[in-house]
Protein backbone atom coordinates (compact mmCIF):
# COMPACT_ATOMS: atom_id res chain seq x y z
CA UNK A 1 0.00 0.00 0.00
CA UNK A 2 1.37 3.83 -0.61
CA UNK A 3 1.51 6.35 1.58
CA UNK A 4 -1.38 8.09 -0.30
CA UNK A 5 -3.62 5.15 0.40
CA UNK A 6 -3.07 4.50 3.64
CA UNK A 7 -4.20 8.26 4.65
CA UNK A 8 -7.10 7.73 2.13
CA UNK A 9 -8.21 4.56 4.76
CA UNK A 10 -7.13 6.46 7.96
CA UNK A 11 -9.44 9.25 6.58
CA UNK A 12 -12.09 6.58 6.39
CA UNK A 13 -11.81 5.46 10.06
CA UNK A 14 -10.28 2.23 9.76
CA UNK A 15 -8.64 1.28 12.97
CA UNK A 16 -5.81 -0.77 11.69
CA UNK A 17 -4.31 1.83 9.59
CA UNK A 18 -4.37 3.92 12.22
CA UNK A 19 -2.74 1.40 14.24
CA UNK A 20 -0.04 0.89 11.48
CA UNK A 21 0.28 4.39 10.96
CA UNK A 22 0.94 5.29 14.59
CA UNK A 23 3.82 2.62 14.10
CA UNK A 24 5.03 4.43 10.68
CA UNK A 25 5.86 7.96 12.87
CA UNK A 26 7.41 5.85 15.97
CA UNK A 27 9.48 3.92 14.42
CA UNK A 28 10.29 7.00 12.62
CA UNK A 29 9.90 5.45 9.20
CA UNK A 30 10.55 7.96 5.97
CA UNK A 31 6.93 8.05 5.61
CA UNK A 32 6.64 9.64 9.13
CA UNK A 33 7.11 13.14 7.69
CA UNK A 34 4.25 12.82 5.28
CA UNK A 35 2.14 11.44 8.02
CA UNK A 36 3.14 14.48 10.22
CA UNK A 37 2.42 17.06 7.29
CA UNK A 38 -0.96 16.06 6.49
CA UNK A 39 -2.23 15.45 10.62
CA UNK A 40 -0.78 18.63 11.51
CA UNK A 41 -4.14 20.43 9.42
CA UNK A 42 -6.37 18.22 11.30
CA UNK A 43 -5.24 18.57 15.51
CA UNK A 44 -6.52 20.58 17.66
CA UNK A 45 -10.22 19.40 18.34
CA UNK A 46 -9.56 16.62 20.90
CA UNK A 47 -9.36 17.25 24.73
CA UNK A 48 -6.17 15.74 25.94
CA UNK A 49 -5.81 14.59 29.78
CA UNK A 50 -2.69 13.32 31.74
CA UNK A 51 -2.32 11.34 34.08
CA UNK A 52 0.53 11.34 36.02
CA UNK A 53 1.96 9.95 39.57
CA UNK A 54 3.81 7.14 41.19
CA UNK A 55 4.13 3.88 39.68
CA UNK A 56 1.27 1.78 41.32
CA UNK A 57 -0.63 4.52 42.57
CA UNK A 58 -3.65 3.37 40.17
CA UNK A 59 -3.22 5.62 37.22
CA UNK A 60 -4.59 2.88 34.59
CA UNK A 61 -7.71 1.72 36.48
CA UNK A 62 -8.64 5.33 36.81
CA UNK A 63 -8.15 5.92 33.50
CA UNK A 64 -10.13 2.45 32.73
CA UNK A 65 -13.14 3.82 35.29
CA UNK A 66 -12.75 7.22 33.83
CA UNK A 67 -12.95 6.67 30.32
CA UNK A 68 -16.18 3.95 31.15
CA UNK A 69 -17.53 7.83 32.43
CA UNK A 70 -16.92 9.68 29.69
CA UNK A 71 -18.68 7.16 27.29
CA UNK A 72 -21.55 8.33 28.12
CA UNK A 73 -20.70 11.43 26.53
CA UNK A 74 -18.10 10.58 24.06
CA UNK A 75 -17.77 8.17 21.02
CA UNK A 76 -14.24 8.61 20.59
CA UNK A 77 -11.54 8.35 22.69
CA UNK A 78 -8.05 7.73 22.58
CA UNK A 79 -5.55 6.46 25.50
CA UNK A 80 -2.19 6.30 25.37
CA UNK A 81 -0.60 4.45 28.16
CA UNK A 82 3.56 5.06 28.73
CA UNK A 83 5.90 2.15 30.47
CA UNK A 84 9.39 2.00 31.44
CA UNK A 85 11.47 0.16 28.34
CA UNK A 86 14.39 -2.17 30.06
CA UNK A 87 17.48 -0.26 30.15
CA UNK A 88 19.77 -3.51 29.77
CA UNK A 89 17.80 -5.71 27.25
CA UNK A 90 15.43 -2.52 25.67
CA UNK A 91 12.81 -4.75 25.31
CA UNK A 92 10.05 -3.40 27.52
CA UNK A 93 7.24 -5.03 29.33
CA UNK A 94 3.58 -3.02 28.87
CA UNK A 95 1.19 -4.12 31.43
CA UNK A 96 -1.19 -0.89 31.55
CA UNK A 97 -3.70 -2.78 29.87
CA UNK A 98 -4.14 -5.33 32.58
CA UNK A 99 -6.38 -2.75 34.15
CA UNK A 100 -8.17 -1.51 31.21
CA UNK A 101 -9.93 -5.51 30.30
CA UNK A 102 -13.08 -3.53 30.54
CA UNK A 103 -12.51 -1.15 27.43
CA UNK A 104 -11.20 -3.75 25.00
CA UNK A 105 -14.59 -4.65 23.05
CA UNK A 106 -15.41 -0.85 23.53
CA UNK A 107 -16.41 0.54 20.12
CA UNK A 108 -14.44 4.03 19.85
CA UNK A 109 -12.03 3.49 22.39
CA UNK A 110 -8.50 3.19 21.11
CA UNK A 111 -5.39 2.15 23.66
CA UNK A 112 -1.87 2.35 22.46
CA UNK A 113 1.10 1.19 24.94
CA UNK A 114 4.09 2.81 24.42
CA UNK A 115 7.67 2.28 25.74
CA UNK A 116 9.99 4.81 26.85
CA UNK A 117 12.93 3.65 24.76
CA UNK A 118 15.44 5.29 26.69
CA UNK A 119 13.28 8.82 26.65
CA UNK A 120 13.89 9.86 30.53
CA UNK A 121 10.64 12.45 30.85
CA UNK A 122 8.55 9.82 32.02
CA UNK A 123 6.76 9.48 28.34
CA UNK A 124 7.88 7.74 25.00
CA UNK A 125 9.24 9.88 22.78
CA UNK A 126 7.09 10.17 20.32
CA UNK A 127 3.92 10.58 22.55
CA UNK A 128 3.10 14.25 21.39
CA UNK A 129 2.98 12.77 17.66
CA UNK A 130 1.30 10.05 18.80
CA UNK A 131 -1.65 12.31 20.09
CA UNK A 132 -1.77 14.36 17.10
CA UNK A 133 -2.18 11.14 15.40
CA UNK A 134 -5.29 10.25 17.75
CA UNK A 135 -6.38 13.48 17.55
CA UNK A 136 -6.91 13.88 13.49
CA UNK A 137 -8.35 10.38 13.54
CA UNK A 138 -11.35 12.21 15.22
CA UNK A 139 -10.76 11.10 18.73
CA UNK A 140 -12.19 13.30 21.20
CA UNK A 141 -10.64 13.03 24.15
CA UNK A 142 -7.04 11.85 24.60
CA UNK A 143 -6.00 10.24 27.65
CA UNK A 144 -2.12 10.21 28.30
CA UNK A 145 -0.83 7.52 31.37
CA UNK A 146 2.90 8.75 32.18
CA UNK A 147 5.11 5.88 33.50
CA UNK A 148 5.14 7.21 37.20
CA UNK A 149 8.54 5.97 38.68
CA UNK A 150 8.36 8.86 40.75
CA UNK A 151 11.17 10.96 38.99
CA UNK A 152 10.06 14.49 37.59
CA UNK A 153 7.94 13.91 35.29
CA UNK A 154 6.53 17.51 34.37
CA UNK A 155 6.80 17.35 30.53
CA UNK A 156 3.19 15.45 30.50
CA UNK A 157 1.89 19.01 31.45
CA UNK A 158 2.91 20.62 28.52
CA UNK A 159 1.22 17.70 25.82
CA UNK A 160 -2.25 17.90 27.52
CA UNK A 161 -4.55 20.37 28.50
CA UNK A 162 -5.53 18.82 31.99
CA UNK A 163 -3.16 17.44 34.53
CA UNK A 164 -4.11 14.64 36.68
CA UNK A 165 -1.66 14.34 39.69
CA UNK A 166 -2.05 10.86 41.65
CA UNK A 167 -0.96 10.31 45.01
CA UNK A 168 -1.80 7.19 47.07
CA UNK A 169 -1.58 7.16 51.13
CA UNK A 170 1.73 5.26 50.26
CA UNK A 171 3.25 8.13 49.14
CA UNK A 172 4.45 8.89 52.16
CA UNK A 173 4.59 12.36 53.84
CA UNK A 174 4.52 15.97 52.26
CA UNK A 175 8.07 16.44 52.15
CA UNK A 176 8.24 13.43 50.02
CA UNK A 177 5.71 15.10 47.97
CA UNK A 178 7.43 18.30 47.68
CA UNK A 179 10.22 16.03 46.35
CA UNK A 180 8.41 14.44 43.58
CA UNK A 181 8.40 17.83 41.95
CA UNK A 182 4.60 16.90 41.08
CA UNK A 183 2.84 19.86 42.98
CA UNK A 184 3.25 22.53 40.92
CA UNK A 185 1.95 20.90 37.55
CA UNK A 186 -1.28 19.35 38.96
CA UNK A 187 -4.55 21.12 37.91
CA UNK A 188 -6.10 18.20 39.44
CA UNK A 189 -5.15 16.20 42.38
CA UNK A 190 -6.29 12.46 43.25
CA UNK A 191 -5.39 10.63 46.42
CA UNK A 192 -6.35 7.09 44.84
CA UNK A 193 -6.68 4.10 46.98
CA UNK A 194 -8.28 6.23 49.77
CA UNK A 195 -9.82 3.35 51.63
CA UNK A 196 -6.38 2.61 52.80
CA UNK A 197 -5.08 4.25 56.04
CA UNK A 198 -3.65 7.61 55.73
CA UNK A 199 -5.77 9.48 52.97
CA UNK A 200 -7.26 11.95 55.34
CA UNK A 201 -3.47 12.98 56.38
CA UNK A 202 -2.25 12.89 53.13
CA UNK A 203 -5.58 15.16 51.99
CA UNK A 204 -4.63 18.15 54.58
CA UNK A 205 -0.50 17.99 53.97
CA UNK A 206 -1.38 17.97 49.78
CA UNK A 207 -3.88 20.67 50.52
CA UNK A 208 -1.16 23.12 52.56
CA UNK A 209 1.32 22.43 49.72
CA UNK A 210 -1.19 23.51 46.84
CA UNK A 211 -2.31 26.79 48.69
CA UNK A 212 1.36 27.89 48.25
CA UNK A 213 1.91 26.57 45.35
CA UNK A 214 -0.83 27.91 43.47
CA UNK A 215 -1.24 31.26 45.74
CA UNK A 216 -0.78 33.78 42.81
CA UNK A 217 -2.61 31.51 40.05
CA UNK A 218 -6.56 31.80 39.51
CA UNK A 219 -7.32 28.37 39.41
CA UNK A 220 -7.12 26.60 42.74
CA UNK A 221 -7.07 22.61 41.88
CA UNK A 222 -9.23 20.37 43.75
CA UNK A 223 -7.76 17.49 45.45
CA UNK A 224 -10.45 14.34 45.14
CA UNK A 225 -10.21 11.40 47.26
CA UNK A 226 -10.99 8.33 44.61
CA UNK A 227 -11.40 4.34 45.37
CA UNK A 228 -10.37 3.48 41.32
CA UNK A 229 -10.97 -0.42 41.80
CA UNK A 230 -14.57 0.32 43.59
CA UNK A 231 -15.42 3.17 40.82
CA UNK A 232 -15.75 5.66 43.67
CA UNK A 233 -14.48 9.57 42.99
CA UNK A 234 -14.76 9.00 39.28
CA UNK A 235 -17.92 11.24 38.90
CA UNK A 236 -16.16 13.78 40.67
CA UNK A 237 -13.32 13.25 38.94
CA UNK A 238 -15.06 13.60 35.54
CA UNK A 239 -16.65 17.44 37.36
CA UNK A 240 -13.61 18.64 37.80
CA UNK A 241 -12.16 17.88 34.58
CA UNK A 242 -15.03 19.82 33.16
CA UNK A 243 -14.66 22.68 35.50
CA UNK A 244 -11.06 23.03 34.51
CA UNK A 245 -11.65 22.80 30.48
CA UNK A 246 -14.40 25.20 31.35
CA UNK A 247 -11.83 27.56 33.28
CA UNK A 248 -9.36 27.29 30.33
CA UNK A 249 -12.10 28.39 28.24
CA UNK A 250 -13.45 30.91 29.88
CA UNK A 251 -10.33 32.27 30.42
CA UNK A 252 -9.07 32.24 26.88
CA UNK A 253 -6.24 30.13 28.25
CA UNK A 254 -6.62 26.67 26.17
CA UNK A 255 -5.69 28.05 22.96
CA UNK A 256 -2.30 29.97 24.82
CA UNK A 257 -1.44 26.62 26.81
CA UNK A 258 -1.53 24.93 23.40
CA UNK A 259 0.50 27.51 21.50
CA UNK A 260 3.38 27.79 24.26
CA UNK A 261 3.61 23.71 24.54
CA UNK A 262 4.17 24.40 20.53
CA UNK A 263 6.74 27.08 20.38
CA UNK A 264 8.41 24.81 23.89
CA UNK A 265 8.80 21.79 21.30
CA UNK A 266 9.94 23.62 18.46
CA UNK A 267 12.57 25.25 20.74
CA UNK A 268 13.34 21.82 22.41
CA UNK A 269 13.45 20.29 18.52
CA UNK A 270 15.85 23.07 16.98
CA UNK A 271 18.59 22.86 19.91
CA UNK A 272 18.50 19.26 19.46
CA UNK A 273 18.98 19.52 15.82
CA UNK A 274 21.31 22.15 16.19
CA UNK A 275 23.72 19.97 18.38
CA UNK A 276 23.73 17.18 16.19
CA UNK A 277 24.82 19.34 13.12
CA UNK A 278 27.51 20.57 15.60
CA UNK A 279 28.81 17.06 16.46
CA UNK A 280 28.86 16.57 12.64
CA UNK A 281 31.14 19.37 12.19
CA UNK A 282 34.72 17.42 11.67
CA UNK A 283 36.26 20.69 13.03
CA UNK A 284 33.91 20.64 15.99
CA UNK A 285 35.25 17.25 16.61
CA UNK A 286 38.49 17.91 16.23
CA UNK A 287 38.61 21.25 18.14
CA UNK A 288 37.33 19.11 20.93
CA UNK A 289 39.60 16.18 20.51
CA UNK A 290 42.29 19.00 20.80
CA UNK A 291 40.79 20.75 23.86
CA UNK A 292 39.66 16.72 25.72
CA UNK A 293 43.73 16.45 25.35
CA UNK A 294 44.80 20.03 26.63
CA UNK A 295 42.32 19.80 29.04
CA UNK A 296 43.75 16.14 30.71
CA UNK A 297 47.22 17.41 30.75
CA UNK A 298 45.76 20.19 32.62
CA UNK A 299 47.06 22.85 30.18
CA UNK A 300 43.72 24.66 30.64
CA UNK A 301 40.80 24.30 32.68
CA UNK A 302 37.49 23.29 31.93
CA UNK A 303 36.66 26.91 31.76
CA UNK A 304 39.34 27.76 29.29
CA UNK A 305 38.78 24.64 27.62
CA UNK A 306 34.97 25.48 27.11
CA UNK A 307 36.11 29.05 25.87
CA UNK A 308 38.49 27.90 23.26
CA UNK A 309 35.99 25.79 21.63
CA UNK A 310 33.59 28.43 21.50
CA UNK A 311 36.26 30.69 19.88
CA UNK A 312 37.10 28.15 17.50
CA UNK A 313 32.92 27.29 16.33
CA UNK A 314 32.24 30.98 16.22
CA UNK A 315 35.08 31.38 14.07
CA UNK A 316 34.43 28.95 11.94
CA UNK A 317 31.15 30.34 11.07
CA UNK B 1 9.39 -0.82 4.99
CA UNK B 2 11.66 -2.09 8.05
CA UNK B 3 10.24 -2.68 11.29
CA UNK B 4 12.96 -2.36 14.47
CA UNK B 5 11.23 -3.45 17.46
CA UNK B 6 9.33 -6.74 17.50
CA UNK B 7 6.13 -5.91 19.27
CA UNK B 8 4.72 -9.02 21.03
CA UNK B 9 1.00 -9.64 22.63
CA UNK B 10 1.03 -12.39 25.69
CA UNK B 11 -2.19 -13.19 26.15
CA UNK B 12 -4.39 -15.46 28.57
CA UNK B 13 -7.33 -16.76 27.48
CA UNK B 14 -9.65 -19.20 29.46
CA UNK B 15 -11.33 -19.65 32.75
CA UNK B 16 -8.55 -20.85 34.72
CA UNK B 17 -7.53 -18.51 37.46
CA UNK B 18 -3.97 -18.23 37.35
CA UNK B 19 -1.32 -17.07 35.05
CA UNK B 20 2.15 -17.21 36.49
CA UNK B 21 3.24 -19.28 33.15
CA UNK B 22 2.26 -16.32 31.13
CA UNK B 23 3.82 -13.96 33.26
CA UNK B 24 6.93 -15.85 33.19
CA UNK B 25 6.86 -15.98 29.58
CA UNK B 26 6.53 -12.19 28.99
CA UNK B 27 9.41 -10.73 31.53
CA UNK B 28 11.72 -13.53 29.87
CA UNK B 29 11.05 -12.20 26.60
CA UNK B 30 11.22 -8.11 28.03
CA UNK B 31 14.76 -9.55 28.80
CA UNK B 32 15.50 -10.80 25.52
CA UNK B 33 14.53 -7.37 24.36
CA UNK B 34 11.25 -7.79 23.07
CA UNK B 35 8.30 -5.12 23.75
CA UNK B 36 5.82 -7.66 24.85
CA UNK B 37 2.06 -6.27 25.80
CA UNK B 38 0.69 -8.34 28.76
CA UNK B 39 -2.95 -8.05 29.35
CA UNK B 40 -3.68 -10.41 32.05
CA UNK B 41 -6.43 -12.83 32.65
CA UNK B 42 -9.98 -14.14 31.25
CA UNK B 43 -8.89 -12.56 27.44
CA UNK B 44 -11.56 -13.73 24.90
CA UNK B 45 -10.94 -14.13 21.63
CA UNK B 46 -12.35 -10.74 20.20
CA UNK B 47 -10.36 -9.12 22.90
CA UNK B 48 -7.22 -10.17 22.16
CA UNK B 49 -7.58 -9.73 18.26
CA UNK B 50 -8.28 -6.03 18.75
CA UNK B 51 -5.41 -5.54 21.22
CA UNK B 52 -2.82 -7.09 18.66
CA UNK B 53 -4.28 -4.81 16.13
CA UNK B 54 -4.48 -1.68 18.17
CA UNK B 55 -0.90 -2.37 19.52
CA UNK B 56 0.38 -3.53 16.06
CA UNK B 57 2.04 -6.03 17.13
CA UNK B 58 4.12 -8.85 15.12
CA UNK B 59 3.38 -11.61 17.10
CA UNK B 60 0.94 -13.33 19.56
CA UNK B 61 1.09 -15.71 21.68
CA UNK B 62 -1.80 -16.91 23.80
CA UNK B 63 -0.72 -19.66 27.40
CA UNK B 64 -3.85 -21.91 27.45
CA UNK B 65 -4.13 -24.28 29.93
CA UNK B 66 -7.46 -24.98 30.44
CA UNK B 67 -7.70 -27.32 27.54
CA UNK B 68 -9.89 -24.40 25.24
CA UNK B 69 -6.98 -24.46 22.66
CA UNK B 70 -9.38 -26.32 19.78
CA UNK B 71 -11.60 -23.76 19.89
CA UNK B 72 -9.91 -20.29 20.97
CA UNK B 73 -6.52 -20.75 18.17
CA UNK B 74 -9.51 -21.23 15.36
CA UNK B 75 -10.89 -18.03 16.45
CA UNK B 76 -8.39 -16.13 17.18
CA UNK B 77 -6.80 -17.64 13.18
CA UNK B 78 -10.66 -16.13 11.65
CA UNK B 79 -10.70 -12.92 13.65
CA UNK B 80 -7.51 -12.26 12.07
CA UNK B 81 -8.14 -12.65 8.55
CA UNK B 82 -11.48 -10.59 8.84
CA UNK B 83 -10.03 -8.00 10.61
CA UNK B 84 -7.26 -8.17 7.59
CA UNK B 85 -4.41 -8.93 9.70
CA UNK B 86 -2.90 -11.88 8.95
CA UNK B 87 0.45 -10.90 8.83
CA UNK B 88 0.37 -11.57 12.68
CA UNK B 89 2.42 -14.32 13.54
CA UNK B 90 0.26 -16.47 16.33
CA UNK B 91 2.14 -19.36 18.27
CA UNK B 92 1.11 -20.50 21.60
CA UNK B 93 1.94 -22.83 24.67
CA UNK B 94 0.07 -25.28 26.98
CA UNK B 95 -1.14 -29.20 27.03
CA UNK B 96 -2.01 -29.94 23.80
CA UNK B 97 -1.91 -33.57 22.78
CA UNK B 98 0.12 -34.00 19.41
CA UNK B 99 -2.70 -34.50 17.24
CA UNK B 100 -4.29 -31.48 18.15
CA UNK B 101 -1.24 -29.86 17.37
CA UNK B 102 -0.99 -30.69 14.10
CA UNK B 103 -4.48 -30.27 13.79
CA UNK B 104 -3.72 -26.50 14.41
CA UNK B 105 -0.60 -26.39 12.62
CA UNK B 106 -2.15 -27.44 9.65
CA UNK B 107 -4.63 -24.37 10.31
CA UNK B 108 -1.83 -22.06 10.06
CA UNK B 109 -0.83 -21.93 13.62
CA UNK B 110 2.80 -21.01 14.85
CA UNK B 111 5.04 -23.33 16.69
CA UNK B 112 2.90 -24.63 20.15
CA UNK B 113 5.47 -24.89 23.25
CA UNK B 114 5.30 -27.56 25.85
CA UNK B 115 4.96 -26.04 29.43
CA UNK B 116 8.10 -25.77 31.38
CA UNK B 117 9.95 -25.21 28.19
CA UNK B 118 12.78 -23.12 28.47
CA UNK B 119 12.34 -18.87 27.48
CA UNK B 120 15.73 -19.10 25.45
CA UNK B 121 14.08 -21.74 22.76
CA UNK B 122 10.91 -19.57 22.84
CA UNK B 123 13.50 -16.72 22.24
CA UNK B 124 15.36 -18.56 19.82
CA UNK B 125 12.08 -19.51 17.86
CA UNK B 126 11.18 -15.63 17.69
CA UNK B 127 14.02 -14.04 16.13
CA UNK B 128 14.38 -17.01 13.63
CA UNK B 129 10.85 -15.74 12.46
CA UNK B 130 11.95 -12.46 11.84
CA UNK B 131 15.40 -13.30 10.70
CA UNK B 132 13.56 -15.06 7.37
CA UNK B 133 11.61 -11.86 6.88
N1 LIG C 1 -6.79 -0.71 47.57
C1 LIG C 1 -6.88 -0.12 46.38
N2 LIG C 1 -6.17 -0.62 45.36
C2 LIG C 1 -6.26 0.00 44.14
C3 LIG C 1 -7.09 1.12 43.95
N3 LIG C 1 -6.95 1.53 42.67
C4 LIG C 1 -6.08 0.67 42.08
N4 LIG C 1 -5.67 -0.26 42.97
C5 LIG C 1 -4.72 -1.36 42.72
O1 LIG C 1 -3.41 -0.84 42.65
C6 LIG C 1 -2.60 -1.62 41.77
C7 LIG C 1 -1.92 -0.75 40.75
O2 LIG C 1 -2.89 -0.18 39.89
P1 LIG C 1 -2.52 0.39 38.45
O3 LIG C 1 -3.76 0.97 37.90
O4 LIG C 1 -1.84 -0.64 37.65
O5 LIG C 1 -1.48 1.53 38.84
P2 LIG C 1 -0.49 2.38 37.90
O6 LIG C 1 0.85 1.71 37.94
O7 LIG C 1 -0.42 3.74 38.52
O8 LIG C 1 -1.09 2.40 36.53
C8 LIG C 1 -3.55 -2.65 41.16
O9 LIG C 1 -3.40 -3.86 41.83
C9 LIG C 1 -4.93 -2.06 41.40
O10 LIG C 1 -5.94 -3.03 41.48
C10 LIG C 1 -7.86 1.62 45.07
O11 LIG C 1 -8.60 2.60 44.98
N5 LIG C 1 -7.71 0.95 46.25
MG1 LIG D 1 -0.25 1.88 34.71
Amino acid sequence: MTIKEYLKKFEEKDERILAKIITMVEEEYKESEEILRYINKKIGKAYRIGITGPQGSGKSTLIAKLTKRLLNRYKEIGIIACDPSSPFSYGALLGDRIRMNELFLEKGVFIRSMATRGSLNGLAYKTKEVADILDAFGKEIIIIETIGVGQVEVEISNLVDTTVVVFVPESGDGIQILKAGLTEIGDIFVINKSDRIGADILFYELKNLIEISYQNSKWKPPIILTQAVNNYGIEELEKEIVNHYNYLVENNLLEEKREKAIIRELVNNFEKEILKILWQNEKVRKSFAEVSKEVLEKKLTIEEGIKKLIREVKYDQ
Amino acid sequence: MEKKKIKILIAKPGLDGHDRGAKVVARGLRDAGFEVIYTGLHQTPEMIVNTAIQEDVDVIGLSILSGAHMTIFPEVLRLLKEKGATNIHLFGGGIIPDEDKEKLYQLGVGKLFDPGTKISEIVEYLNNLFKEK
